[in-house]
């Protein structure tokens, strides 16, 4: 048997600039990063999809950010410093919020890419996040 | 976005790096709603908190020389000096503090450590543009006052200080400024208290939008709008609303919708006030301490505070506390109220909130507060939800 990657590249637009590449993690509920273990990562939200599950390293689909703007922006922050943020950040409603949270730990975040995020990207996909270029590329390994 | 030249060679670095920072995340934001263009703003509000990703970007910002341009007031942090000889304060999160009090000093900020500056240190007027940042002042300035400004977090209301100008988006548009909900007011509203209750009702109800208040008949107070701002802001998010007949953009229901009247209509009688209040209870127990001023209190209720306290005693086993901003402490002491809250055994604390972990003596205990936004923070075990008065009257005896 062969290994098949497929992959698709997709125009995306750029609010926080930067390059982030990681194993994609897809939410199709909102994230509260100040709901997750700082050391780890984990998300602690008791009845959250991705409850049990640690933001380390992936690149996160999610629809919009929620909580204070204090909360928030302290709780990627203290990811940020134990280096268990995402690597990268694409969301499909945008807010204030979390602009100021992205642009204080330097992660790329992209939203409008050309096709549905949430159709094209599932976890586990290897995605490339190049925030500079407008470019998000999403590999899916199959047999 | 366009930017113009200067704000270009903000952008390129040309007037110093603290300033470059503040300029890149104006622009990102700007971005982020497609913004076409950047327009002045005359005064910021920026909801420091203590914390540390608020210690980080402040220090970005003075280290790198920036200053603030326009008046820019600051939320509460803590004295530490204060709470650490009642309580000590473990030397990192003092150290964390002193270092955000300090960068705040260094930017040129208003060190009011308030968070209603719209009483006094920082006062928007009708048609300003602004940049308010704390979830309880951003409704207040938009819907009582008039003024125009987005849900700011404190680092853009603090670049857009320093910048002076913000993003054009949102609620700077008149036709974003409309009602997205009509909410029918059939309880009597007898204090400020109701108004605490229905925020909370409100918030809860449509969670994000612009509610259109009707069927209220008496003008609101101060502090009816101000714990309005508050709590709806505790179960929801509300950066604007109206109440029809009284608040600047809504002399009727017609013109709060800007013509386009909701069709829907969500009713909150008293029952509805009865079942928030319920749902805020976590306890019936004996409480260990009173805390009062979430928001700060006004001098109005720290006048009615003095007034439920004069001439008693606070029992042994409850600690009383009121907070509220510096300006409103000098006006309480010179007409007398501070010293008959302290006759009574209670404190009347400045600079501070419950959400600042200067109070971590409390983390164990039962607390009682009129306020919901205060009992939301969980700085304390469990919350009573109370009147003032009833507030008064459990902690002189004791339960």
């Amino acid at each position: 048997m062969t290994m098949m990657n497929s992959e698709i590249k997709l125009k995306c637009h750029k609010i926080i600039g930067g390059y982030g590449e990681g194993e994609a993690l897809v939410s199709n509920e909102p994230v509260c990063f100040y709901l997750t273990e700082p050391k780890t990562g984990i998300v602690r939200e008791k009845n959250h999809e991705l409850a049990g599950k640690s933001l380390a390293g992936k690149v996160l689909v999610f629809p919009s950010g929620k909580a204070s703007s204090v909360v928030q922006i302290d709780g990627l922050f203290k990811l940020a410093q134990n280096n268990v943020a995402p690597k990268a950040l694409i969301v499909k409603d945008v807010e204030t919020v979390l602009v100021v949270s992205a642009f204080i730990v330097k992660v790329p975040l992209v939203d409008k890419l050309e096709k549905d995020p949430f159709e094209v990207v599932h976890t586990g996909d290897f995605v490339k996040v190049d925030a500079e270029k407008g470019i998000v590329t999403v590999t899916r390994s199959s047999l | 976005m366009h930017l113009t030249r200067e704000e270009e060679r903000i952008l390129q670095g040309e007037f110093g790096e603290g300033t470059q920072k503040a300029m890149e995340l104006l622009v990102a934001i700007g971005d982020a709603y497609n913004a076409e263009k950047m327009i002045p703003i005359s005064r910021a509000h920026a909801a420091s908190s203590g914390q540390e990703g608020d210690l980080y970007f402040v220090e970005l910002l003075a280290n790198g020389g920036a200053r603030c341009k326009v008046p820019t007031s600051t939320n509460p942090v803590y004295d530490i000096e204060y709470f650490d000889e009642l309580f000590e304060i473990p030397k990192d999160e003092a150290d964390v503090a002193r270092r955000v009090m300090e960068a705040y000093k260094r930017v040129g900020a208003i060190l009011s450590w308030s968070c209603i500056p719209y009483m006094a240190e920082n006062i928007p007027f009708y048609g300003e543009t602004v940049a308010f940042s704390e979830s309880s002042a951003t409704p207040y300035v938009n819907s009582v006052i008039g003024a125009r400004t987005n849900r700011e977090a404190a680092q853009s209301a603090l670049a857009a200080g320093v910048i002076s100008k913000t993003p054009e988006y949102g609620l700077h548009f008149k036709e974003n400024r409309k009602g997205t909900h009509l909410i029918s007011v059939e309880a009597s509203l007898k204090d400020e208290f109701d108004y605490t209750l229905l925020g909370y009702c409100v918030g809860k109800q449509i969670g994000y939008g612009i509610p259109v208040l009707t069927g209220i008949s008496k003008r609101p107070s101060t502090e009816d709008l101000i714990n309005f701002c508050a709590m709806s802001n505790v179960s929801g998010a509300i950066s604007m609303f109206h109440i029809s007949g009284f608040t600047v953009e809504a002399s009727t229901v017609e013109e709060a919708f800007q013509g386009d009247v909701s069709k829907d209509r969500i009713t909150v009688s008293e029952h509805e006030l009865k079942q928030a209040y319920d749902e805020l209870q976590t306890t019936s127990g004996k409480i260990d301490f009173v805390m009062l001023g979430c928001p700060h209190y006004t001098l109005r209720q720290l006048e009615e505070t003095a007034r439920l306290l004069n001439g008693k005693k606070i029992h042994d086993g409850v600690s009383f506390w009121v907070c509220t901003s510096a300006t409103t402490k000098v006006l309480a002491e010179r007409n007398g109220y501070v010293s008959t809250i302290e006759k009574a055994g209670g404190h009347v604390v400045v600079d501070t909130c419950i959400d600042e972990p200067c109070w971590i003596a409390y983390k164990r205990k039962v607390g009682m507060t009129d306020s919901p936004k205060c009992a939301y923070y969980r700085r304390f075990k469990e919350a009573r939800v109370e009147r003032l008065r009833d507030c008064v009257e459990a902690a002189v005896k004791g339960r």
